[in-house]
């Protein structure tokens, strides 16, 4: 443990900085859909995705069904199966497998995105330093926004309301404005969850989630087949 | 339902579809459809739940239109995503100073 774990820690302190505001977006999102403090936390803790989280926390609030959590989780998150295939061509021997079963609690876009640009086999104390890192940001922020969310004045918590939005746009953006096939996959969502929000009112958020999504990624998938080396880029 | 019970069943799901592929799969996926529809899905999702969800986000339509604005400004020009973040939240904050 070692150097290896100590510079897994140095490589997480920006994503524990973003995650920190990011999460304390988060914490205050989820007490306003009615969780407690705890409740929050323990989300945060057990889950370590932005995404994932604020489409779960809808289904809360809105007492959506089990079979919705599970396949809005499945949607949002699945990109996760993808960055967990592509990590394992980049692995240390020593990375066995109940090293794995513990390592891929931690798979979050930003730990993806730094380890697969590492140019070294990953070994699991780096990556353990890393998510540990990233971890405390990440609960630390979801803390702090649900218990002082409700201290802060209403004019602040409302406009840390959009935080987590604009990270999304800030992920969908860049790659949009240079591939015409991921402009098309989001307008298509874009369009579709609209439509489902304002007239196709009968389907639940999670479900319009999901097939706004995958109706748009099958279009784009067969309008626009991506080659081998396009794939994974986070 | 208990609060609980959603927790656990999301961060049940949420650890399989990290612990699955990560853990037993080693090959390569050959399937081309399902490899682009893997390389779509993340930005289908977060298009979805982005739109129109933003608008609805700081409880006033108006400091909710800025903040998107200025975050698909800031997005458009690649910024940091902490960055892209802070300033939507930033700039629906001041909308909302000086529409009151």
């Amino acid at each position: 443990m070692n150097s290896k774990f100590i510079r897994g820690m140095s490589h997480g302190i920006p994503i524990c900085l973003g995650y920190l505001s990011v999460s304390f977006g988060f914490g205050i999102l989820a007490v306003k859909s009615g969780l407690s403090v705890f409740q929050s936390a323990m989300i945060s803790a057990t889950n370590l995705t932005s995404a994932g989280q604020v489409g779960g926390v809808d289904i809360i609030s809105k007492c959506g069904t089990l079979l919705e959590m599970i396949l809005v989780q499945l949607t949002i998150n699945l990109r996760y199966s993808l960055m967990g295939l592509s990590l394992t061509q980049k692995l240390d021997k020593s990375f066995t497998t109940p090293h794995r079963l513990a390592a891929s609690y931690g798979i979050t876009d930003e730990i993806f995105a730094v380890c697969s640009s590492q140019k070294e086999k990953i070994t699991p104390p780096y990556m353990y330093g890393m998510i540990l890192v990233a971890f405390i940001g990440w609960l630390m922020g979801t803390v702090l926004g649900a218990a002082a969310g409700q201290l802060l004045p209403e004019s602040i918590s409302n406009a840390m309301g959009i935080v987590l939005y604009g990270m999304f746009l800030a992920i969908i953006v860049p790659p949009s404005k240079k591939q015409k096939s991921v402009l098309t996959a989001v307008a298509i969502a874009a369009v579709l969850s609209i439509l489902f929000n304002y007239v196709l009112t009968m389907i639940s958020s999670g479900f319009a989630i999901i097939i706004s999504a995958v109706t748009a990624s099958v279009i784009a998938a067969l309008l626009f087949p991506v080659k081998d080396e396009e794939e994974v880029q986070s | 339902m208990s609060v609980a019970v959603y927790i656990f069943v999301m961060a049940g799901v949420t650890y399989l579809i990290r612990m699955i592929p990560f853990t037993f799969f080693g090959k390569k996926i050959k399937s081309q459809f399902f490899r682009s529809f893997l390389y779509y899905i993340p930005y289908a999702v977060l298009s979805a739940m982005t739109i129109p969800a933003i608008f609805y986000s700081t409880g006033n339509i108006y400091t909710a239109i800025v903040g998107t604005a200025v975050a698909v400004i800031l997005a458009f020009l690649e910024k940091p995503l902490i960055v892209v973040a802070l300033a939507a939240s930033l700039g629906a904050y001041l909308c909302g100073l000086i529409i009151k």
